[in-house]
């Protein structure tokens, strides 16, 4: 009896097996751990509704590039820029800004830019002929939406066409006829995205309770033609045809094109057939 | 009163420390003073001289950041600094979380909740594995994968910006170390403590302890925050070597034989 309640004693494992089981335990933690965090961080960083301040890099290079350090924030004069705080579920400790509350009011010197350590705002992409020039910067761009515009409506109001700083260019005027009234004239403000900044002034100016015009990020806000179209009247748009045309051997065959045109536009697919 | 202050002075001279950098910066924020512009993750002091943090820049390493040089520089002066002369400093020194987590180390011994749990069940290797799988996780995601969640990131940048929901990574970091670990965050964890004490192996000032005059009273032990690097009291005259240590100069206050004390590294072999 004794001998047989010795026997069901667990035997110690070996080190061996220790070492095996351990690093088991270590790995699967390590996976465990990885797996929550990674995903965290992957949905920490997925904010896309964000303004960055001039002259930052494209939302993937400036999360990986930006070491939170807080510099920009402290070289705007206007306190403009602010550092993501816990809380506002934005990626933690970037800078952005809210035109709402304070727009960007685009400094000549741009003394955000040169005191980022890390390149994150890249100093070149605001400088033209050695100069830092403010106007190329592209934190975003103005949408207006046109329901809400008290513009649009025929009521005259110019307010963020007057605040814009490149007056004149990047929101203008447009005459238009108030098919309403049938003797006034509608005057609508347009936004020309290749000249705007995104600085958000016309934001905080406009007049309707909530802004009717708005800076979103350029990725969010406009739409891509695409290479295939060409512009018969823009030169560098033809010049895309000529191209093209070098490779004159190449034909492409698709399933349609097989055939003749004709042909091809005859036959009904055995629609008809019965 | 004196004995008092005696014995805690380089506790007093840490938190004076401590406070000082966390003002500095502050104040560059909210008055636009220059001595020290930035935080802990990138900073400028006097206007010229960078300093930056060398875990957070080789997370952005790992995660295919082109790295600018005004960075590089700072990486090269704070690293040389720790390697050379002041080991794991960073720790008990400068960062702010060390004043959470030793409040919670402080009430624990008060409470007599080491008592309770005498052995820790984890290992003080996670933070190695922490660095790995930051570094790992920055690669993968092209993001610098500690930065987005570092409770030291957001208490600094918290006092000098605004704390918004910071309190809570507070005030998890307190309750972690008070009832889940002793020393839970700094001593186990923090993949940036890891990193430190990777680099102060090195580093020229050391604790050293004098077996002779050690009469084994065991208070160094108590209050060390890193009790793995005091293996040899009473039991051999060494210097603390373990980069582990960070030079936070409790032992050598709470020893009353002279046994613990400063020195720096003979570099003799």
């Amino acid at each position: 009896m004794s001998t047989h309640k010795h026997k069901t004693k667990k035997e110690p494992i070996s080190d061996r097996r220790k070492f095996l089981l351990n690093m088991a335990r270590g790995v699967g933690l390590t996976a465990l751990g990885g797996l929550v965090w990674s995903a965290y961080v992957d949905e920490v960083t997925a904010s896309t509704l964000l303004l960055r301040p001039p002259g930052a890099l494209d939302e993937e290079n400036f999360l990986k590039t930006c070491i939170k350090c807080g510099m920009c924030v402290e070289a705007c004069p206007y306190d403009t820029l602010l550092l993501a705080k816990p809380g506002d579920n934005k990626p933690l400790g970037t800078p952005y800004f809210t035109p709402r509350d304070v727009p960007c009011y685009m400094c000549p010197d741009i003394p955000c830019v040169p005191v980022c350590p890390s390149g994150a705002l890249s100093e070149k992409s605001v400088t033209t002929d050695n100069k830092l020039d403010i106007n190329k910067s592209e934190m975003g761009v103005a949408v207006i939406d046109s329901e809400n515009c008290i513009a649009y409506w025929g009521i005259q109001c110019d307010a963020c066409y007057r605040a814009c700083p490149i007056l004149g260019e990047a929101i203008s005027i447009e005459y238009t006829k108030n098919t309403r009234t049938g003797k006034h004239s509608l005057m609508i403000p347009m936004v020309h995205s290749n000249i705007c900044t995104g600085c958000g002034l016309c934001e905080r100016a406009c007049v309707t309770e909530k802004a009717a015009i708005f800076v979103l990020p350029k990725e969010v806000a406009l739409g891509k033609a695409g290479d295939y179209y060409i512009k018969g009247w823009d030169e560098k748009s033809e010049r895309k045809i000529r191209a093209a045309h070098i490779d004159k051997d190449v034909t492409t065959t698709t399933e349609i094109s097989k055939r003749s045109a004709l042909d091809s536009l005859n036959d009904m697919g055995g629609l008809l057939d019965d | 009163m004196t004995n008092f202050l005696f014995k805690h002075r380089y506790l007093f001279l840490r938190r004076l420390i401590q406070v000082s950098i966390m003002f500095l910066y502050f104040g560059a924020n909210a008055f636009g003073w220059t001595i020290l512009t930035g935080n802990l993750s990138s900073s400028l002091f006097l206007g010229i001289i960078p300093m930056s943090d060398p875990y957070a820049v080789l997370q952005m390493f790992g995660a295919g950041a082109i790295i600018a040089g005004d960075l590089l520089i700072g990486v090269l002066i704070v690293t040389l600094f720790y390697m050379s002369v002041g080991g794991r400093v960073f720790c008990s020194w400068v960062c702010p979380v060390n004043i959470i987590t030793d409040l919670s180390n402080y009430l624990r011994r008060v409470l007599n909740m080491n008592q309770v749990e005498k052995k820790q069940p984890a290992s003080r290797k996670i933070r190695y594995w922490v660095i790995g799988l930051s570094l790992i996780i920055s690669f993968v995601l092209g993001v610098t994968a500690f930065e987005f969640v570092s409770p030291i990131s957001m208490v600094h940048r918290g006092i000098i910006f605004g704390l918004g929901f910071g309190w809570a990574a507070i005030l998890v970091l307190f309750l972690f170390d008070l009832f889940v670990l002793k020393n839970g965050w700094c001593g186990y964890i923090c993949p940036l403590g890891g990193f430190y004490s990777i680099i102060g192996k090195f580093s020229l000032i050391r604790v050293n302890h004098n077996a002779q005059n050690c009469t084994a009273c065991m208070k160094c032990k108590e209050v060390c925050p890193e009790v793995q690097v005091l293996f040899m009291i009473d039991k051999s005259s060494e210097p603390i070597l373990s980069g582990e240590c960070t030079n936070c100069a409790r032992c050598i206050e709470v020893c009353d034989d002279e046994a613990l004390n400063f020195s720096i590294r003979k570099l003799k072999k």
